[in-house]
């Protein structure tokens, strides 16, 4: 963190801070306000995320993020390749729950194009997307509680993450970033070791998860850190857009699995937690008490998922099976014509969104009939949530910030895009 | 140790004490990680209890440049980024070396696109790049043998006379 | 009455002289309208009792490459009370290329429309703070514009010198 002269700052910038004051000199910090920057390299702000703060003394008057420091053009590159090698691309805007972006990607791209995934698929994706939950939020939690100064809990969250990634390892052949799911189903069939092994995972969750609580939910310090820090009431936050469990931290009863449900959801049996004050301390709980509910969903999927096929039979959009491709023709000139020229959906537009560990995950696809999207717009949770930072910030101190910015949790992967 | 690298000899005894010195600059290289995006969370993971970096003598990832020797890049440096990543760099203080990990910091990586640099060799002088997208943290560790393998070989005297970089931080008065 | 048809009733009731265009895909509604009528519509959307669309998901453009009417700015809301998602469009010309702001009605709008002016050039009429969202400030491009290259313009970013 720099003091800043005026030259630094882009005058757009200072007038964003200073807003309507413009009697306000910042040369001369010591009897006035003093700008801070709380840079993009920074232990705290979860990513590469730029803070300017105005400050009177150490409380907090103003702050302007700035975004962009991992904006790599994904929506441009969205329109210059296929749908089908876009889906690496998904992995790594929410890099934390690689998984659930994947779904979210196959979910829009099937339903422009009108392929319904056989239902193994489905209840494999909702496995992989509930795990995928659980891994978010370990880090979430194990993040937070990191940057309030409790480190334990960060080695302990992330032991637990390490043993799904060990089940994803099994399941499709790399830890993070897999690229598990394809238009029309996964990419293969879930193997009877690594549903043992969810199983096994399952069953010691609760124990490790109460574990790591019991470090944290009686701590004082934590307490004190997080309750009434960044409140925000249920009007603001559906005003600022805010999703997931930011916005079930503030009592709105809202998520997508029940709202508009899809895979297949509305067949699970599964509490939506809301909490109502609005306060760090009720996102935190949030998160920890949405953990064990996709525990409970995942153990509800092991017990029903049906035997069958896992890619849908549609010849001219999915591709086929890898063994027929090598020995019988038609496949092999549908593998041809997909992997080159695009699947061609019809012409139309759609938005679907599902329910992501930060929030809600929205794609916005275009198509011309031809094999690349005309438009792929990403609507991120974390960009929107970021949005609330400056309203959340006001009149705190800077250490309450690093607390607020930890409980908004986002991911610069993708408020970036 | 400014006098053991003007004795321009390799007699016993700058043999020696090059030999110890390298041998405890490369059990404790404490790295600054520079993590950006998805690599970040594998280092992360490297430091976790199942592949513990602290083992290898990184025992703190310390994110002040004054205080590390080693700058991990993890994540896609943009153009804007950039600027930032060689002011952390400067900041750093010799002897220092650099590892360009995952694919996008080597060569760009999957995104071929306007605001993404295609290498960060382009503005750094990189030591060790690491293939993976994201390497696993057993790959990292590799990594961090051979940085260890190469400070162990280093000498005293490839660190003097090097001249002091223009640097761009503002002095607080 | 079903949902889709209320909407249709009460927009057609309220607003006679605006042009609407209804059209429906894949279960979703779709109205388009002129850009001079966004504020009062999506007002009289947000305030409803009925209807009460409270949560603007998302705002962004698209760029058809064609002469007439360039652009077109999509608003996706979503009704928490129905669970009934609804999108808006409005064309915008290259010539004439502003729209009014909506982030008085919703204030999700704030950045999403900031990233709209960053990467299509379209600005927005009394917004309360509009600069570029991911690009920095001087960079005087609009990246995706259909005629901006995938790989950038050489030069066009400064990087620092080895």
């Amino acid at each position: 963190m720099q003091k800043l002269t005026k030259d630094e700052v882009h005058p757009k910038i200072i007038e964003a801070l200073l807003g309507a004051d413009t009697d306000i000199t910042i040369e001369d910090a010591l009897e006035n306000e003093m700008i801070l920057n709380m840079g993009p390299q920074h232990p705290a702000t979860h990513g590469v995320l730029r803070l300017l703060l105005r400050l009177d003394g150490e409380t907090v008057m103003a702050c302007v993020p700035e975004l962009g420091y991992l904006h790599r053009g994904y929506e441009k590159m969205a329109e210059n390749m296929s749908y089908y090698e876009f889906v690496p691309h998904t992995d790594r805007l929410d890099y934390l729950a690689p998984m659930a972006n994947n779904v979210a990607y196959t979910l829009a791209v099937e339903k422009l194009a009108g392929i319904e995934a056989p239902p193994r698929a489905q209840y494999i994706r909702m496995m992989v997307a509930e795990l995928a939950r659980i891994a978010s939020h370990l880090v979430a939690m194990g993040a937070l509680a990191m940057d309030v100064g409790a480190l334990t809990v960060f080695l302990w969250t992330l032991r637990e993450r390490e043993k799904i990634l060990d089940i994803w390892d099994i399941l499709c052949g790399a830890r993070f970033t897999n690229s598990y799911t394809r238009i029309g189903g996964v990419a293969n069939d879930a193997q009877p070791e690594a549903l043992a092994k969810v199983k096994w995972f399952i069953d010691q969750f609760d124990e490790n998860l109460d574990e790591c609580e019991r470090l944290l939910n009686t701590n004082r310090i934590f307490i004190e850190r997080l309750d009434g820090i960044g409140v925000v009431t249920a009007e603001d936050a559906i005003s600022l857009g805010l999703t997931g469990p930011s916005l079930r931290g503030s009592g709105v009863e809202f998520d997508l699995r029940r709202a508009t449900p899809y895979l297949f959801y509305n067949e699970m049996d599964f509490k939506v937690i809301t909490y109502k004050e609005g306060d760090s301390l009720a996102r935190y709980f949030v998160r920890v008490d949405e953990a064990r509910e996709s525990a409970k969903i995942v153990r509800q999927i092991l017990d029903k998922m049906p035997q069958g096929e896992t890619m849908a039979n549609q010849p001219k959009r999915v591709l086929p099976k890898k063994a027929e491709i090598y020995s019988r023709m038609e496949e092999l000139i549908h593998d041809f014509m997909i992997v080159n020229f695009g699947m061609n959906p019809p012409v139309g537009e759609i938005y679907s969104a599902v329910e992501n560990p930060k929030g809600e995950l929205g794609f916005y696809l275009i198509s011309d009939g031809k094999g690349h999207p005309w438009k792929c717009k990403i609507r991120s949770p974390s960009f929107v949530n970021l949005q609330a930072i400056p309203h959340l910030v006001k009149g705190h101190m800077i250490s309450d910030v690093v607390a607020i910015v930890g409980s908004i949790d986002p991911v610069m992967g993708e408020a970036d895009k | 140790m400014g006098l053991e690298a003007k004795l321009n000899q390799d007699g016993f005894l700058t043999t020696t004490v090059d030999a110890l010195v390298s041998w405890s600059r490369k059990n404790a290289v404490w790295p600054m990680p520079m993590g950006i995006s998805c690599c970040a969370i594998e280092m992360m993971a490297s430091g976790d209890p199942k592949y513990d970096i602290a083992r290898f003598g990184s025992e703190v990832m310390r994110f002040t440049p004054r205080q590390c020797d080693l700058m991990i890049v993890a994540g896609t440096v943009t153009y804007k980024m950039s600027h930032v990543v060689r002011k952390i760099y400067d900041q750093m203080p010799d002897p220092k070396w650099v590892i360009a990990m995952g694919a996008c910091t080597s060569s760009g990586g999957m995104y071929r696109s306007y605001n993404v640099v295609q290498g960060i060799d382009q503005f750094l002088p990189v030591d060790i790049y690491l293939a993976g997208c994201p390497p696993r943290p057993d790959n990292l560790l590799n990594a961090l043998m051979q940085i260890q393998e190469k400070i162990g070989k280093s000498r005293a005297r490839d660190f003097q006379d090097k001249p002091l970089p223009e640097l761009t931080v503002l002095q607080n008065n | 009455m079903e949902l889709k048809e209320l909407i249709t009733q009460k927009l057609k009731d309220n607003f006679s002289k605006i042009n609407f265009t209804f059209t429906e895909y894949r279960n979703e509604l779709t109205i388009s309208f002129n850009k001079e009528n966004v504020v009062e519509v999506c007002k009289f959307l947000n305030d409803d009792e009925d209807l009460q669309f409270k949560l603007c998901e998302d705002v962004t453009a698209i760029d058809w490459a064609r002469k007439n009417n360039r652009f077109t700015v999509v608003y996706h809301i979503f009704s928490l009370k129905n669970n009934f998602r609804l999108s808006l469009k409005a064309d915008v010309d290259v010539s004439d290329c502003a729209i009014d702001t909506v982030s008085s009605i919703w204030k999700t709008a704030n950045w999403e429309e900031r990233e709209v002016y960053d990467m299509y050039g379209i600005s927005f009429n009394n917004h309360p703070d509009l600069r570029r969202m991911y690009m920095p400030e001087e960079f005087e491009y609009h990246p995706l514009r259909k005629d901006f290259p995938l790989m950038g313009i050489p030069g066009s970013l400064p990087l620092p010198k080895k």
